[in-house]
Order: structure tokens, then C-alpha cells, then sequence
């Protein structure tokens, strides 16, 4: 008796994070049988499709190991290191992110491409020209826009450890290759994997970026074949099942990442100021110092090129782009909202039920495409889908930013309830006063990351809009298109500008909100 | 009364649609854009048709199309405005269109007879680069060189499947022989026109695939004669952009007054300097100024409608072999 009423407790205890992954894998899951069913079933994929399946693996997952391997240096650099503007260089180096794929590829290029500042300098030295279409060009282009993320995440578990160890590795005269095989190798064991996979997941539906960087059709993608089979073939099928084959992929490497990570911890310490006795040496400080520098050149200088590029168009906006700025910060901040109460219900079942997380990974998983198409189904019987057209984009706006926002979210909440949930149980609080006394307020610091991240994401995601689109609300990101189709480059490079700093306001003042009186 | 029907009554239930009538028109995202025609021609025809037009944009022709066919006769549309003439016969399969009542001369470089799409503008394909450089004037010299050159996806992008059919259409069986002498320019291959565009501003290629009608917008707009289109001997591929009336539209005469409309100078005048095309009825003030200095082409090529599907078929297999390896 008592034995079956522990997992019974559990459960009640824990409905809203059921309602929440209910919801999610019903909002992800039920467009696509819509396809399915308005299709008459599925249909086999083709040859090219499977080259695209092979492809599209290979450079999402070249993709993700680069992304976390170059990373771990550059977390490390910056945990270590105090210096004047580190907070800024943090937070502007989240912009890659956020900005959308034309925007982020122009500025890209005009550091790799063909007259580009790198090429340039090498014609110069009388060398070579770098060529950056193909497959490195794919991988270059992901790594830009994942490394900070990574960054982010490894140095949110850099913070995780207590002061006190590194207090403790001092007095035992650690060197610095003690501390990382002691305290820093298990923290990258915990956040490694589950970084990697989120980047894995969001590189497996790249679309534009692939293919404008790839070169040509050998960098064709699923995302594209399942475009291609809507447009083309109006085999609405084939596109149901070349989704399902990507949701398939992405939750395999879920669970299995899933089942490698493992939920080590260093338990509690006392909020110290964290001070670095075993990286004071000169050799490590210049190598820090050149990892930061390199970094910041290599996330910062195509970002440069995208301010420049825009300032002479951001001066006179059109009062269309304005009022696209305004529809999509109020779209944001609505996506934030849903995707930080759905990530914080999923991330207290996920302690619990780890697996729970791939549920979270369903958004990016799905293809938008075939979502967007299978809500327009579900939604058109009963309504004109262009009213629904802003709650729609919000909701998979914030579904997109969800796996982001558990990465961030679950490690932060399983110290906080396990160096605290004793104390809390013992003292009675539980339900929304737990919420309220015990989560929120230790939980600050990952909740401003995660709500930053969510809403600088949703300002610059394009969302669903081929079926869609609402013509008396166009978001920015679709204002900035049909600027570049109508020709007006500059115009379009101006309102780039004004996303870019849009976005970064919001990720700062979310960030920034979540870090005061945190770093004293 | 349905639980799900009285739903969609409620939302559905506006007091405009009670007093005026609403004639609903489909078209492509640019169209109704805010620097695109459609609020020019909205506020041109609602001057004189005592209705409502509302314009629907849905990304682009072919997206259109694919939106008409998921929503099959319950379509609130009476009218699809922009495919084009690699979409008709499909559109023509759907079954969901009916023939419009107008009878007219129109401008086009090659004879329009379809019953069931009328035209409201037309363009020809082209490789735009820059004033002065290095131009070749067929697709052999161009494959022969080194220029770089940006093209769209056929799969994704109008242009770019209109490329495919041009090179198909010159040169047959041997097109996939063009494609590979073009293999080593071609810089890189862009989901979309704009990307491309984009691309070729920056510097990233010499030439782009575009319209013969490009470097009017430079000119015009930018008061910058920088930009031309390059004349190819072999003749230039067509675009022409029709509309249709939806066989289920409840206001058949109401559409039939748009299409008269659609090819009057209230809605011709418009078109050259907002979609940057070449209008079906000539305005009775002309062409802007920009647009004498165009290159006019001596040939104009379109495959037949009845052939286009299957040549476009084997023209992407082609193109998808070739440029693969």
C-alpha cells in the first residue's frame, strides 16, 4: 500500500508538467496526422530524398561536435577571466542566434565570402582565396550561429561550481590540470551532451543556410525536400513522412544523449564570489586571453558587418518596418511567457522522468513546414487561419525556443531542489508558495537566461508564415523579405539592424534581470 | 445548427460583410506587400466598384496554389492572382477554376488563348551584372568563362525553375551538357530570388539570374544606370503572370469586374514600377522612363503549357544529376 502510493503522489504532484508535455507532443504531433490523414496516408521517399536524410545528418552532426568542442576552450576563457565589457561581449555574442538566416549569411559573407575581409587579406598576402561554399562553408555558418549558445550553456555550468571548490583545489595545491579532470571534466560530462543535442536538433531542420552555403543541390536538406514535396509534387505524404523520419532521428539522439548524460552534482555552496587560484599563471592567461580574443573576432566581426551594413538604411525606416518592430517585440514577449511556464512545468517532471526532455525537443524536431501546414488543416474548417495567424506563430515560436530554454532551465532546478527540497519539504512548502519562496528566486539566474534566449529567438524566427502570413501584422523578420524582394536592399539591411538590437535589448534586459545582485 | 458551424459564424460574422459586398483575392506575399501593387490597386478598384477587396498574400505562386488545393471548393477565394505559366497546368487539374468572360488584345511577345487565365504581367528571365564587365552573350560563352554566377533553387524558386526551363528548351538533349559546362560558375544556389540578389549586390558573384526589367528599379529608384541585363542570342525565357476565377466564388460578376479591371490602366499603371514587370495593356501614358533603356529581346521562348510539367521533370533530374557530383 504504501509502496503504490509514492509514484500516485508523484504523479498529482507533478500535472502540470504532464499538462505541459501533453500539450506540447499534441500541438507537434496532431498537425501531423492532420497531413497524414488529408494525404491519404504516406508515401515513400524518394532516392534524392535519402541523400538529403544522409546529408542533412552529416552536416547537423559535424555541426553540433564542432559547435561543443570549440566551445569548452572559450567557456573556460571567459569563467576564469574578469575583465571591463566581459558582460557585454557576453550578451552581444548571443546575437548570431537570434538574427534572421539572410541577415546573419550577408554579414557572414562579408567576412568569408568572395570579396570578403578574410579573402581580402589573403590576396593580399598573396595568398590563395578561401572558398567558403560547400560543406565546411554549412559547418562555419552553424558554428557561428551555436557557439555562443554552447558558450552559454558551459559557462552556466562553470558558475554551478561552488567557490568552495576552488577554494578547497587551492589548498591542495591543484594544478590546473587537477581542477579540470577534478571539478571542471564531470561539469562538461553533465553539460556536453545535452548542448550538443539541442544544436544537433536545430541544425537538422536548417533550410536556407544549408543550401545558400552548401553551394548548390549536393547540400540539399530534408526541410528542403519536404518544401519540395509540397510545392513541387503536392505530395503532402512524402512531406508527412520524410517529418516524421526527422523527428524520428532527433528523438533517437535525444534518448540516447540522454541515457549517456549522467545527474552528478557538487552540491551546495555558500554563493561565494568565485576566485581562480589555479589560473593566475601568465601561460594561462595569455592562452585565455587569445581563446577570448579569437572568439570575439570570429562572432564579432560578421555581426560588425551587419551594423554597418544597416546603418545607412536604420536612419530612415519606412513606418511599416516600425510598426512590424512593435508586432513582433509583442509576439515575443507572448512566446516567452508560454515557453518559460512550459519549460519550467517540463523541467520539474524532467527530474523525475529525464527522458521527458525529448518531449521538449519535439518543436525543432517537427518540421515547421509541415506543422504550419497541418495547423492550417486543423484550423481551417472552423476558422479563417489568418486570425489565428499571431497566436499560431507565437505558439510555434515558443515551442522552438522550448528545448533552449529546458537546456538552461533543468540543471539549475535539480541543484536547487536538491540542495533545498529537504529543507522545503521539511518546512511544509509546497504547490505555487514552493514556486514562489524556494524556486523563482534561486532559479534567477538560468529563468532570465532562458526567457533572453526565448525572446530574442521568437523576434527573429520567421514562424510559419507561408500559410500564415497576416498582412495587417507582418513581424520584422517577414518585413525584412519582402524589403529584399521588392528590391530594397538597404531598406532591408537597415530594419536587419533594428531586429539586431531589438532582439539583443530584450535578451539583455531578460539577462540581465535574472543576473542582478547574483554576480556581487 | 453544428456546434463547429456556429462557431465559425461567430468569427467569422463582421458588420462590413453585411453592408458591402467582399470580393477575396489569393495572391503572392510581394504582391501585397506594402511596396509591392496590391495598395495602389486596392485603392483603385474599390473607388470604383462600390465593394471591399480583400487581398490574401500566401508566399509565392507556387505556395499559393499549394494553399488552394488544401483548402479544395471551401476556398473563401474568388479570385488567385499570380501564378504563373509553369503553374497553370496544374491549377487547370485542380478542377477548382472556370473560365472568365473577357476578351481581350494583349500586349504579349506570343499568343494567349487560355480560357480559364487571363495575364496581368510578364517579364523575361535574365543574367543581370554590372555596367562595363566582361559580358558573354549565349550560354556557351558563359559556361567558356570564368564569371561566378548566383542561381535559385528550381525546387524552391520561380526564377530558378524558369532558368532550368529556358536552358531546357534552347538546347534539349543537350542541356544537360550545358549544365555541366555552367557547373564551375555557378558560385552558389540560393533558396529564393531575394537571397540571390542580395548575394550578387554584396559582391559575391558577377552575374545573377534575374529579369530583363532589373536594372529599370536601379535606375528609377536609385537614379543608378550600374546595373544591366545581358542580351542572350539564344533567346530569353518568358514569365507571364495570370489570374483565375474560382469556380465556387459566390461573386461571379464581381470577379469577372476585377479581371476587366486587372487589365485597365488603374491596375497596368501600377505594375511596371512596384512588381517590376512589363504590363499586358499598354497604359495610355507608356512605360516609365527608365524602362527604353531595357534590352528587348528578339526571341521570346515559353514552353507549352501542355509539355511544360514533363519537360520540367526531366529537366530537374537533369539539373539535380549534374550539379550533384
Amino acid at each position: 500500500m504504501a509502496a503504490r502510493s509514492v509514484p500516485l503522489s508523484r504523479l498529482s504532484g507533478h500535472w502540470s508538467g504532464w499538462a505541459a508535455a501533453l500539450l506540447v507532443s499534441a500541438f507537434v504531433l496532431l498537425p501531423l496526422l492532420a497531413v497524414l490523414w488529408f494525404a491519404g496516408g504516406g508515401s515513400r521517399p524518394g532516392p534524392a530524398d535519402w541523400a538529403a536524410l544522409r546529408f542533412t545528418v552529416l552536416q547537423a552532426t559535424l555541426s553540433a561536435v564542432f559547435s561543443v568542442l570549440l566551445a569548452v576552450p572559450v567557456a573556460r576563457a571567459l569563467a576564469r577571466r574578469r575583465f571591463i565589457g566581459r558582460g557585454v561581449l557576453i550578451t552581444v555574442m548571443g546575437a548570431p542566434f537570434i538574427l534572421p538566416v539572410i541577415v546573419a549569411v550577408l554579414g557572414l559573407l562579408a567576412v568569408f565570402g568572395r570579396s570578403g575581409i578574410v579573402n581580402q587579406a589573403l590576396v593580399w598576402a598573396g595568398l590563395p582565396p578561401f572558398q567558403i561554399y560547400g560543406l565546411h562553408g554549412v559547418v562555419l555558418a552553424h558554428v557561428f550561429f551555436n557557439l555562443p549558445l554552447a558558450t552559454r550553456l558551459f559557462l552556466q555550468g562553470w558558475q554551478g561550481i561552488p567557490a568552495e571548490r576552488f577554494r578547497l583545489a587551492a589548498s591542495l595545491g591543484f594544478t590546473p590540470l587537477d581542477v579540470f579532470r577534478q571539478l571542471e571534466l564531470p561539469m562538461l560530462r553533465n553539460t556536453l551532451p545535452g548542448a550538443a543535442m539541442v544544436i544537433f536538433a536545430i541544425c537538422l531542420s536548417s533550410f536556407a543556410v544549408a543550401l545558400t552555403l552548401g553551394g548548390g543541390p549536393r547540400a540539399t536538406t530534408v526541410e528542403l525536400a519536404i518544401y519540395q514535396a509540397f510545392r513541387f509534387d503536392f505530395d503532402l505524404g512524402r512531406a508527412a513522412v520524410l517529418a516524421m523520419i526527422q523527428m524520428a532521428l532527433v528523438t533517437l539522439a535525444a534518448l540516447l544523449v540522454l541515457r549517456l548524460g549522467r545527474m552528478e552534482s557538487f552540491g551546495r555552496g555558500m554563493d561565494r564570489p568565485v576566485r581562480r587560484w589555479d589560473a593566475e599563471s601568465w601561460p594561462l592567461r595569455c592562452l585565455d586571453t587569445a581563446v577570448i580574443f579569437a572568439a570575439a573576432l570570429f562572432i564579432l566581426l560578421p555581426l560588425g558587418a551587419v551594423v554597418w551594413r544597416g546603418l545607412p538604411g536604420v536612419m530612415d525606416l519606412p513606418v511599416q518596418v516600425w510598426r512590424a518592430a512593435w508586432v513582433s517585440t509583442v509576439m515575443a514577449l507572448a512566446s516567452t511567457l508560454v515557453a518559460v511556464a512550459l519549460a519550467l512545468a517540463l523541467a520539474h517532471l524532467a527530474l523525475h522522468h529525464r527522458r521527458i526532455e525529448a518531449v521538449g525537443l519535439l518543436g525543432i524536431a517537427a518540421s515547421p513546414f509541415v506543422i504550419g501546414t497541418g495547423l492550417f488543416l486543423l484550423i481551417n474548417p472552423f476558422s479563417d487561419p489568418v486570425r489565428w495567424a499571431f497566436v499560431v506563430t507565437a505558439l510555434v515560436n515558443a515551442l522552438a525556443a522550448l528545448p533552449f530554454a529546458l537546456r538552461v532551465l533543468i540543471p539549475g532546478l535539480r541543484d536547487v531542489i536538491r540542495d533545498f527540497g529537504p529543507l522545503a519539504d521539511s518546512l511544509g512548502l509546497t504547490g505555487f508558495a514552493r514556486l514562489r519562496w524556494l524556486v523563482l528566486p534561486r532559479l534567477r539566474r538560468p529563468l532570465g537566461f532562458a526567457a533572453g534566449l526565448t525572446a530574442a529567438l521568437s523576434m527573429g524566427d520567421l514562424g510559419v508564415i507561408a500559410l500564415f502570413a497576416d498582412p495587417e501584422r507582418a513581424t520584422l523578420p517577414l518585413q525584412i523579405l519582402r524589403l529584399m524582394g521588392a528590391y530594397r536592399m538597404e531598406t532591408a539591411a537597415g530594419a536587419g539592424l533594428l531586429l539586431l538590437m531589438l532582439s539583443l535589448s530584450l535578451f539583455w534586459l531578460f539577462d540581465q534581470g535574472g543576473r542582478r545582485d547574483v554576480d556581487a | 445548427m453544428k456546434p463547429h458551424v456556429l462557431l465559425a459564424t461567430l468569427l467569422m460574422a463582421s458588420p462590413a460583410l453585411a453592408q458591402t459586398p467582399v470580393l477575396t483575392v489569393y495572391t503572392y506575399d510581394s504582391f501585397v506587400s506594402d511596396w509591392g501593387p496590391g495598395p495602389a490597386i486596392k485603392e483603385a478598384f474599390e473607388a470604383e466598384c462600390g465593394c471591399t477587396l480583400n487581398f490574401v498574400g500566401a508566399g509565392d505562386g507556387a505556395a499559393l496554389l499549394g494553399r488552394l488545393r488544401l483548402e479544395g471548393t471551401r476556398s473563401p477565394a474568388d479570385i488567385v492572382l499570380g501564378l504563373d505559366t509553369g503553374l497553370i497546368a496544374a491549377a487547370r487539374e485542380t478542377g477548382l477554376f472556370m473560365a472568365h468572360t473577357i476578351e481581350a488584345d494583349l500586349d504579349l511577345p506570343v499568343e494567349w488563348t487560355d480560357p480559364l487565365f487571363l495575364p496581368f504581367d510578364w517579364g523575361y528571365f535574365a543574367f543581370v551584372g554590372n555596367r562595363g564587365a566582361e559580358h558573354p552573350t549565349n550560354f556557351r560563352e558563359l559556361a567558356a568563362s570564368d564569371l561566378g554566377i548566383v542561381i535559385q533553387d528550381p525546387r524552391s524558386s520561380t526564377p530558378g525553375l524558369g532558368l532550368l526551363m529556358w536552358i531546357k528548351s534552347v538546347y534539349g538533349d543537350e542541356a544537360a551538357g550545358i549544365w555541366e559546362g555552367l557547373a564551375d560558375n555557378i558560385v552558389t544556389v540560393t533558396p529564393g530570388w531575394s537571397e540571390a540578389y542580395g548575394l550578387f549586390l554584396e559582391g559575391e558573384a558577377d552575374l545573377v539570374l534575374s529579369y530583363t526589367t532589373s536594372p529599370a528599379y536601379h535606375l528609377i529608384a536609385e537614379d543608378d544606370d550600374s546595373k544591366v541585363a545581358l542580351p542572350f542570342t539564344e533567346g530569353h525565357y518568358m514569365q507571364i503572370e495570370v489570374a483565375g476565377i474560382l469556380a465556387a466564388s459566390e461573386q461571379p460578376e464581381l470577379a469577372d469586374q476585377f479581371m476587366r479591371f486587372m487589365i485597365s490602366d488603374g491596375f497596368q499603371n501600377v505594375i511596371p514600377t512596384t512588381n517590376w514587370m512589363y504590363p499586358v495593356a499598354m497604359p495610355e501614358a507608356g512605360l516609365p522612363d527608365g524602362f527604353s533603356t531595357l534590352i528587348q529581346p528578339e526571341t521570346a521562348i515559353l514552353a507549352p503549357i501542355e509539355q511544360a510539367d514533363a519537360l520540367r521533370d526531366l529537366a530537374l533530374d537533369e539539373w539535380l544529376r549534374v550539379l550533384s557530383r
